[in-house]
């Protein structure tokens, strides 16, 4: 009994990571493989913000402090200190999670919520910006190349297809804890804290505890996407690692998905840069000429339609119209 | 006598220049009910609060179960085994009935499986049991007291703090009610109940606390509670109690 339900829980997970798992094997192209690497990529970033966003109800604005920190760690460690990036890769994943504790224990013992939360990662991120963007130690403005050495003990592949796989690995793991968190009592705690704090402290949930644990967990997803992205592109600097574009897609995918279930920042993520490519491409074609930041004005709309007209995400609007169908015989 | 299972000792609570709360203390016996009634604006609920840790007191002590707890926070509380209703109902609206229980039982339950089954075996003392999957933002008034109320038990608490369950209620459901609180005492539960519905008041309560302005201005069995004049004049206006006695023809004692 206790098998069947846990295949009932997690072959969904299992069904669709097999299925991303051979898209290479027919969209062989460079340019699509590139796009399901960096998609892959931003899925973990935002599957990151899901955990304290989603299911705990605090809203970062900041996700890009989590994302940098991963992504530094992951070029410095190899640059400076000469760590192999599989072990770099594990201890980027944990510095990351060290930031989310400092920056969660600052925040929420101060008993920061809504807006003000928000406000003060989004600080946090800019912070960190201006910090690697003037320290000699982090590149400067130059930024940071780790050397081209195709080798997979390197984490560098000729085959681009493994890249993507190995991100792909990460989204599917991550998927599996989600579905673990919200079917655990932590993630319970969690959900009721999002729902009603004074009603889940009165029930025993130590809120700061609960919030904490999972912006930990949060910012250590996020900064393994960082880390991947570095070696995806093997260049770094400071408004690529700790811009804000990261901190707005992680939480973007999240939401447009929708925010609080497993598949939501897959789902999201997808629809988010797929939409930002065609209308690219688009806009390119019907106008002669690519004008950088047209993406950007299409997520604004799609955010804004997803606000007023989904607000439980395409996850909650399928839910919704299939709900609604059922119900009507 | 075995000693009280929840001491308040001349608790004290301001804000700014409002003494909610002034000098009061109070016991409650363990498998009592005890109420606690008084006109709009006493400091009930405030009480409550003080005793659930959700406002640290400006001066005074609460002790429970033989331990000073003043300086315990609100979760600590809880897992010591006190827990309370919200008179203002705050389900996790947006997750079915059995989650809202469920996150109470996972207090002293930590797998899945048991949780869930103390939160169904707790919906069927309460009578939610038909409505385990109902999203609780779905239900009705009567629906959501019984949610606070299950929610609270399913924490298996010894002491369980009832604001106003009755409030809002319609006389049957109200009916309907008062078995469930009787069976809660029945199973070993300490309540204090703070309540306007006096029927429920007299037909419940072991002990009652009648607070006015902040203090206590009685206590003890309801039925001598409700004849002293001082309660009267509580929530009728100074004066009150000899007019109602003149009306009854009966002469006020010197």
């Amino acid at each position: 009994m206790k098998t069947a339900m846990t295949q009932a829980t997690y072959w969904p997970i299992l069904l669709v990571g097999a299925a991303l798992a051979l898209l290479p094997l027919v969209l062989t192209t460079n340019a699509t493989l590139n796009f399901l690497t960096f998609a892959m990529i931003i899925t973990l970033a935002a599957q990151g913000w899901n955990i304290i966003g989603g299911f705990g109800g605090q809203f970062s604005f900041g996700h890009a402090a989590f994302f940098g920190t991963g992504a530094y760690a992951m070029a410095l460690l190899q640059v400076r200190f000469a760590i192999n990036p599989w072990l770099a890769l594990p201890l980027g994943t944990a510095l990351g999670g060290c930031a989310g504790g400092i920056i969660g224990y600052l925040s929420f013992r101060a008993r920061l919520r809504g807006s003000y939360f928000a406000l003060v990662t989004l600080a946090f991120a800019e912070i960190l910006r201006i910090v690697a963007n003037a320290w000699g130690f982090t590149g400067a403005a130059a930024g940071v190349l780790v050397p081209l050495r195709l080798d997979p003990v390197q984490m560098q592949f000729n085959d681009r297809r493994i890249f993507y796989w190995l991100a792909l690995l990460l989204v599917v793991i991550v998927l599996g804890a989600s579905r673990a968190i919200m079917r655990s009592r932590f993630g319970a705690q969690l959900i009721a804290v999002r729902e009603n704090e004074d009603a889940a402290r009165a029930l025993g949930v130590n809120t700061l505890v609960a919030k904490l644990s999972a912006l930990i967990i949060s910012a250590a997803i996020t900064a393994a996407a960082g880390a991947l992205y570095t070696q995806k592109f093997l260049y770094l600097d400071a408004s690529l690692a700790y811009g804000s574009w990261i901190s707005v897609d992680a939480l973007l995918g999240a939401i447009i998905g929708g925010p609080g279930t497993v598949f939501g920042p897959l789902i999201g993520t997808i629809v988010l840069l797929g939409l930002g490519e065609v209308t690219k491409t688009l806009f390119a074609q019907l106008t002669g000429g690519a004008l950088p930041g047209v993406d950007l004005v299409a997520f604004g709309v799609l955010l804004i339609i997803c606000v007023a007209f989904a607000p439980r995400g395409v996850i909650g609007a399928v839910r919704g119209a299939v709900g609604a169908r059922s119900a009507t015989p | 006598m075995s000693p009280p299972l929840l001491s308040v000792r001349s608790v004290t609570m301001r804000f700014g220049g409002l003494t909610a709360v002034d000098a009061v203390s109070l016991d409650a016996e363990a498998d009592q009910i005890t109420g606690l009634i008084g006109p709009n604006g006493a400091g009930k609920t405030t009480l409550f609060a003080v005793i659930s840790g959700f406002e640290r007191p400006t001066s005074g002590a609460i002790h429970f179960a033989g331990r000073d707890i003043t300086a315990l926070r609100v979760h600590e509380r809880a897992n010591a085994g006190i827990a309370r209703t919200f008179q203002i109902v705050q389900p996790f609206a947006g997750l079915s009935v059995r989650d809202n229980i469920a996150v109470g039982a996972y207090l002293r339950h930590r797998k899945r499986d048991a949780a869930l089954a103390k939160a169904e075996a707790v919906a069927q003392a309460v009578g939610l049991a038909p409505l385990l999957d109902q999203p609780a933002g779905a239900l009705t008034v009567a629906g959501r007291k019984r949610l606070e109320l299950a929610r609270a038990l399913a924490t298996e608490p010894k002491l369980l703090l009832l604001d106003e369950v009755l409030a809002g209620l319609n006389p049957s459901e109200i009916r309907d009610m008062l078995p469930v609180v009787q069976s809660i005492r029945a199973g070993g539960v300490t309540v204090v109940m703070i309540e306007h519905v006096m029927q429920a008041v007299m037909s419940l309560c072991d002990v009652v606390v009648v607070l006015a302005q902040g203090r206590i201005i009685a206590s003890g069995a309801p039925a001598a509670v409700a004849r002293d004049s001082r309660v009267i004049e509580a929530y009728l206006g100074h004066g009150a109690s000899e007019r109602m006695r003149a009306q009854a023809g009966e002469a006020p004692h010197a």
